[in-house]
């Protein structure tokens, strides 16, 4: 069980800040994400893009703003569970929250913040009408362990980087790899693209191209897979495998189920004060939320986040007084010893 | 500058004629949002960046349109319920020359 002050869902833009303001209040933080890393969609979407509206930041990389909010929470020492949804919540007793992740692990705090923007990123299945019967019977939407396709007939789908990576990683595990896009491009670097073209060559990689998977058979595991090429003809290929890399797209996914005023595909929250949901002690920060006027901008998000520290610290330290105290005058105190102030003042007379 | 006028048909059949500004630095997609044609969150999820076709629209009158960039035929290419006459309405800009353009919203995927 992980115990901390803040559950944050959500390790994107406003849930890390959020850690930082946190922490300028005693208050630790951990976060769980569905994505690999932190960073969110601006990790996992759009690295290279540069944001022009960060206050203090005429250009800002979203891939550089990510990098530096990790930075600057370091000192903070967050906890992440990463790679695993947020499934279910429990309210204790005591007002207290336990969150259960993917592995079933526990997240237990005083307070939950969802930062959780679009939702969570899960992949883009294709319509193929009978392809969740063949789920984990040969049909795969992320390579966990290549191992798995070990002298096997794999076909993959897609024409992005992770459809070339993983034809290119395969094809020398897989007996045979085949890769079927709909057009003759690809998008990815530069690299595997030219990797796969010479892979090609070699006979290593079978590529079918314009062509589409439009039909999967077998008895109780996978064993043809259909294809349509562009003059409408099909074609069966025997197949042990066949994985879709058709990208992600988020769905706002199991916290949709918890309980809160849903509104737009978004949380409905207190915007007059602390960005508290109908449920108190649930807060929701940053795109998964709305109120009157809502924009769904990383720099409101920032704002939310900090509203939503001052509230929590109430609800945590019910008793305790406070006022908030600028970073110029209280500087940084981490969690880890750390300590980054203004430098004092030299006071010398002049002569 | 002045309005034009589109025709959109939204992904439950029913046909909306709305004015859209040629002024406002537009795109189709967000001239969908602004007139709540589809509900939020099911339209314009990556902001606009090409990046999802969540505004994927069929094109039903013969405009013409600007070339399809190079991020709009690969997100095509990966794209559901794609046909020849779709298009990512975030990639349209709205000028003078769409004055009676018709489109459909895609279904959702």
């Amino acid at each position: 069980m992980i115990k901390t002050d803040i559950l944050i869902i959500g390790a994107g833009p406003t849930g890390l800040f959020a850690v930082f303001e946190a922490g300028l209040l005693k208050l630790k933080c951990h976060l769980i994400d569905a994505l690999p890393q932190p960073g969110g969609q601006l990790a996992e979407l759009y690295p290279k893009k540069p944001i022009y509206d960060i206050p203090g930041f005429p250009e800002v990389l979203a891939g550089d703003l990510v990098d530096n909010l990790m930075k600057q929470i370091e000192p903070f020492q967050p906890g992440f569970t990463l790679g695993e949804r947020a499934e279910t919540i429990e309210k204790q007793e005591d007002g207290t929250f336990i969150v259960t992740s993917t592995s079933g692990l526990k997240h237990h705090a005083p307070v939950v913040a969802i930062a959780g923007g679009l939702g969570s990123f899960e992949p883009r299945k294709p319509l193929i009408p009978n392809i969740q019967q063949f789920e984990d019977k040969g049909v795969a939407y992320f390579i966990r362990n290549p191992e798995v396709y070990r002298n096997k007939k794999v076909v993959i789908a897609g024409g992005g980087d992770s459809a070339l990576d993983w034809s290119i990683f395969l094809s020398e595990i897989a007996s045979e790899v085949t890769l079927v896009h709909r057009r003759n491009e690809f998008r990815g670097a530069l690299d595997s693209v030219e990797k796969v073209q010479e892979l090609k060559k070699l006979g290593k990689i079978t590529l079918i191209t314009p062509a589409e998977v439009v039909g999967l058979s077998g008895v109780n595991q996978l064993e043809t897979v259909v294809l349509q090429k562009a003059d409408a003809s099909e074609q069966a290929l025997e197949a042990d495998a066949f994985i879709p890399l058709f990208g992600l797209s988020p769905k706002l996914g199991p916290i949709a189920d918890w309980g809160l005023e849903i509104e737009k595909n978004a949380i409905k929250v207190d915007n007059t004060l602390d960005y508290q949901t109908n449920i108190p002690g649930i807060y929701a920060i940053g795109d998964v939320n709305t109120y009157p006027g809502k924009l769904k901008l990383i720099l409101c998000g920032f704002h939310e986040a900090t509203m939503m520290c001052q509230s929590a610290y109430q609800r945590i330290h019910p008793d305790k007084r406070y006022v908030m105290k600028y970073t110029t005058v209280g500087g940084v105190h981490g969690f880890d010893g750390s300590i980054k102030e203004a430098p004092k003042a030299v006071v010398k007379s002049i002569d | 500058m002045r309005d034009i006028t589109i025709t959109i048909t939204d992904r439950e059949g029913v046909s909306h004629t709305i004015e859209a500004p040629t002024d406002m630095n537009m795109n189709l997609m967000e001239v969908v949002r602004s007139y709540e044609l589809a509900p939020e969150g099911t339209i314009g999820i990556c902001g606009g960046m090409a990046m999802c076709a969540s505004c994927q629209c069929y094109v039903e009158s013969d405009h013409e349109l600007p070339e399809k960039g190079d991020e709009e035929e690969a997100m095509l290419s990966e794209a559901f319920f794609v046909k020849e006459n779709s298009r990512l309405g975030c990639q349209i800009p709205i000028t003078p020359d769409l004055e009676g353009l018709k489109i459909t919203l895609a279904p959702e995927e």
